[in-house]
Parts: C-alpha cells; structure tokens; sequence
C-alpha cells in the first residue's frame, strides 16, 4: 500500500459526466480525483463511438464523441483533476458519519484514497475484457488462458495462441514473437482492422516460419488442472482439429459489467442505482450516483441528463465538504469569483 | 410494415412488424427480443446485436460493409449468415426476413 490520498471528491468513470462534474464541484473549490480503467479518459464516448457523431448535446448541432471529449477535457483544465488510469476500484468504505461522510476508496492495484464524497460516474459499468462463451474456459483462466498481457515473461519458452483480428492481437503476436516458443495467430478471416503496418509485420513473420496464422475459430480446450495443451479449432471449411498450445490469449474486445459496484453496500435495481432527483445521492449519504449508471422516475440515458445531476449532486457536496460555508448560487457569466476559478478573469 | 422473425436459441420464434428505414436491431428493441443487446445502440461499434440471417435470405440482403465484417471480428462463433442486426436496413424486400439470435453476445 503506497502513500493514502487525501481528497475532497473521488469520481468513479473519466466518461462525459465523470469529466462535467469536475467541473461543476470544481466551481464550489471542491477538488477531484478521478479514477478510470480505461488507460484514458472519455469513457464510451472515446472507446465505443470516437468518430461517431453525437446531435444532442445543446448548443453543439454535431459533435464526435472524442470531439466531445476533448472539448470537455479543455473546460475541466482550470480545476487540475488527477487522473488515474487503468484504475479498476475494488472497494468503497464509509468510514465517515451520515452527518460527516467520509469514506476509503481502494483500487485493484492497492492505490487508496480518503475522500469525503463519491461520484460514481460509471456508465454502463466498467469496461472489460470480452470473454470468448467456451465451455471449461474458467478452468484456464489465468492459469493458461489471459485476457491480458502483464507481463511477456510469462510467456516465455510457451507456445502460445493469440486469437483476434485486432490492434490488441497483432501487437501482442508480434511483441511475444521472440518472447514465446511458438506464437500462433488465429483469425476468423483473413482480413484484418488492425494497423496496416503491425498486419504486413505479422505475414513477413509467417512467410519466414517464425509465426503460424491459422483461420478458425476455437470451439473447445483441452487440458489438465488448469493447464492447457490443446485448442480445438473449426477451420475455415468446417472441419475441427486440434491445436497444440500452452497458453491462450482471446482478443475480442470491451464490454460492460458493473463489476465491484455489486458489492459497496448500495441499493441496486437491475444492475442500477436507485438515486433521488434532488440531489442524485444513493442510499448511502455522501455517495452520488451520475449518468447511465442511476436510475430514478422517469430518467433519460443522455449525457445532457448527466451534467444536469451532477451539477445537483456538486451542491449537495458542497454542504458535507464546507458544512460551515454557505453556498450562494452564481452565474459564470456574471460572478468575477466564478471567473477567477476559471481563470478568465 | 415488413414482417421479421427472430429465431432465440432454445428454438422460439417471435415475429415482429417494423417500418421501413428502421433497422433489424431497433425493430428487436422496440419489441423487447431477447438475445439483442445492442449495447452501443446501433452504432456498429459494440457487436452485441449480432444474428444469423437465415440462408435463404442471406443472398437477397445487401453485402455487410468492411466496417461490419470489421465489428464482427469482435462477436462470437461467427458463421456464414453473420450479420450485425444494427446494419440490415428494414425495406419492403426483406418482407419475411428469418433471423437467429446466438446464445450470448459475449
């Protein structure tokens, strides 16, 4: 456990809404960390849609989801947030009052951070890696099979199968060639969306015999206590066959699950969380919930949604973090304070 | 209204009406099909609404576009009839379309 950070805020998802709150509660001197397992910020918007264009944000008539981000990114810069990446939560704890909240947020990697509110701003869930439906597949994981690259050490002297088409697959078929006794690349077709360069890398590998490239798709593993030793393989033209490998790494891409959230203390409906629409707070005083990831009477899954709660929720903040200070409501365009904090002034 | 059905993978058959211009997968959302996620919603960025269009009607579809057969690299046990359910545009020639939904989407 390194050093414990001390917060004001603890934002949970660096998404749209993530990023508008620091902004909003960075308007009432309320300081933010933010946490995400993305290694960047932007959240759906930047993995699933970047180029995609988004015509419900107002005062924008078409926007790109990375455009968006970017720009929400230029607007959050007076207050200096501290990003975290690749920061998978693992634990929240109040540790606090219901009058005075405070709470211990813990990371997978053992970061931890004392704070006296939380935001989770966490959309859809967090993003994590696709698991491919094969029967047994459990048994292997993180034993033979790895949906993730640590370290390329393990690897050595294995023979290992790579399957994906991706940026992820080709750059780690190619960083593990060398690493790896055998690396083998399996593809559903021989077509790939990765960069063009790490592709022409990976057929001069295989024309020279250092790399196999085999187009199927794995149906099945074979192995003992955990240990894998073959992959059975349906082959382009239907036939199955068995492919001798130590070790498997499945590339297929994100997906959403809640994950942790499950397991904080906080009341949950299908997966969401029950807030109020007054101040967007959970059953837990002092833990706000913004965005995609709340539910309540008549919610709308919109970023413009969003931003309204957390400019909610950052009033509600304010009276636990300065219980002593009175909060007079100002406009940025007319408050010289306002526009001090943002540096306009 | 064009008529298609969705074939789950216990074997059930539910058919729906949809109008033109809409798509396949908005069509499962509105009528609340199970085994269609969509969980970008229909921006051919997810793979969670993958299908099987049934091989009578895989030929009179429009060819998937690089960017689909790219998303589909990211579904699971992609066969012949793979199609990604947010990029079939409903029109009158697929009055009748069939269509599977896989066990899970991933």
């Amino acid at each position: 456990m390194g050093e414990i950070v001390k917060t004001d805020a603890v934002i949970i998802g660096a998404g749209p809404v993530g990023l508008f709150a620091v902004f909003e509660l960075g308007l009432l001197d309320i300081k933010a960390h933010v946490l995400d397992i993305l290694p960047k910020a932007g959240g759906q918007c930047a993995e699933l849609y970047p180029e995609k264009p988004i015509y419900d944000i107002p005062g924008f008539p078409t926007i790109t989801g990375q455009g968006l981000v970017d720009n929400l990114m230029k607007q959050i810069e007076p207050f200096a947030p501290t990003f975290h990446y690749n920061q998978m939560v693992s634990s929240l704890e109040p540790v606090g009052s219901p009058e005075a909240p405070a709470f211990r947020v813990i990371t997978e990697d053992g970061d931890v951070f004392d704070t006296k509110v939380v935001l989770i701003a966490a959309g859809g869930g967090s993003f994590q890696p696709k698991k491919p439906p094969i029967a047994g597949i459990d048994a292997y994981e993180n034993t033979s099979v790895f949906y993730a690259v640590r370290k390329m050490e393990q690897f050595r002297g294995r023979r290992v199968l790579i399957v994906g088409g991706g940026d992820s697959a080709l750059d780690w078929a190619l960083n593990l060639q060398g690493v790896a006794e055998r690396v083998t690349l399996m593809h559903r077709r021989d077509a790939f969306r990765a960069a063009p360069h790490s592709v022409n890398a990976m057929r001069e590998l295989v024309r020279e015999k250092k790399m196999d490239f085999v187009l199927g798709q794995v149906t099945g593993l074979k192995g003992e206590g955990g240990m894998l030793s073959h992959a059975i393989v349906r082959g382009e033209d239907g036939s199955t066959f068995d492919l001798a490998c130590d070790a498997m790494l499945p590339f297929f891409g994100l997906t959403m699950k809640l994950g942790p959230i499950a397991q904080w203390g906080l009341n949950l409906h299908e997966n969401l969380i029950p807030v109020d629409t007054e101040k967007f707070e959970t059953n837990m005083p002092g833990i706000f919930a913004v965005g995609d990831i709340n539910t309540y009477p008549g919610k709308l899954k919109l970023i413009l949604s969003g931003f309204h709660e957390v400019a909610l929720a950052a009033q509600r903040a304010h009276r636990y973090i300065y219980p002593d200070k009175k909060l007079t409501f100002q406009y940025t365009t007319s408050s010289s304070s306002l526009q001090k904090k943002l540096g306009v002034s | 209204m064009v008529q298609i059905t969705f074939i789950d993978s216990t074997g059930q058959s539910r058919s729906v009406s949809a109008d033109e211009g809409s798509t396949v997968m908005e069509a499962a959302l509105r009528n609340s099909i199970p085994g269609i996620e969509a969980e970008c919603g229909g921006a051919c960025a997810c793979a969670t609404c993958h299908v099987y269009v049934d091989d009578a009607w895989v030929a009179k579809l429009p060819k998937a576009q690089p960017m689909e057969e790219d998303m589909l690299d990211f579904a699971f046990d992609v066969r012949t009839g793979s199609r990604l359910s947010c990029q079939i545009r409903i029109t009158s020639e697929i009055d009748g379309l069939v269509v599977s939904t896989p066990e899970r989407q991933g």
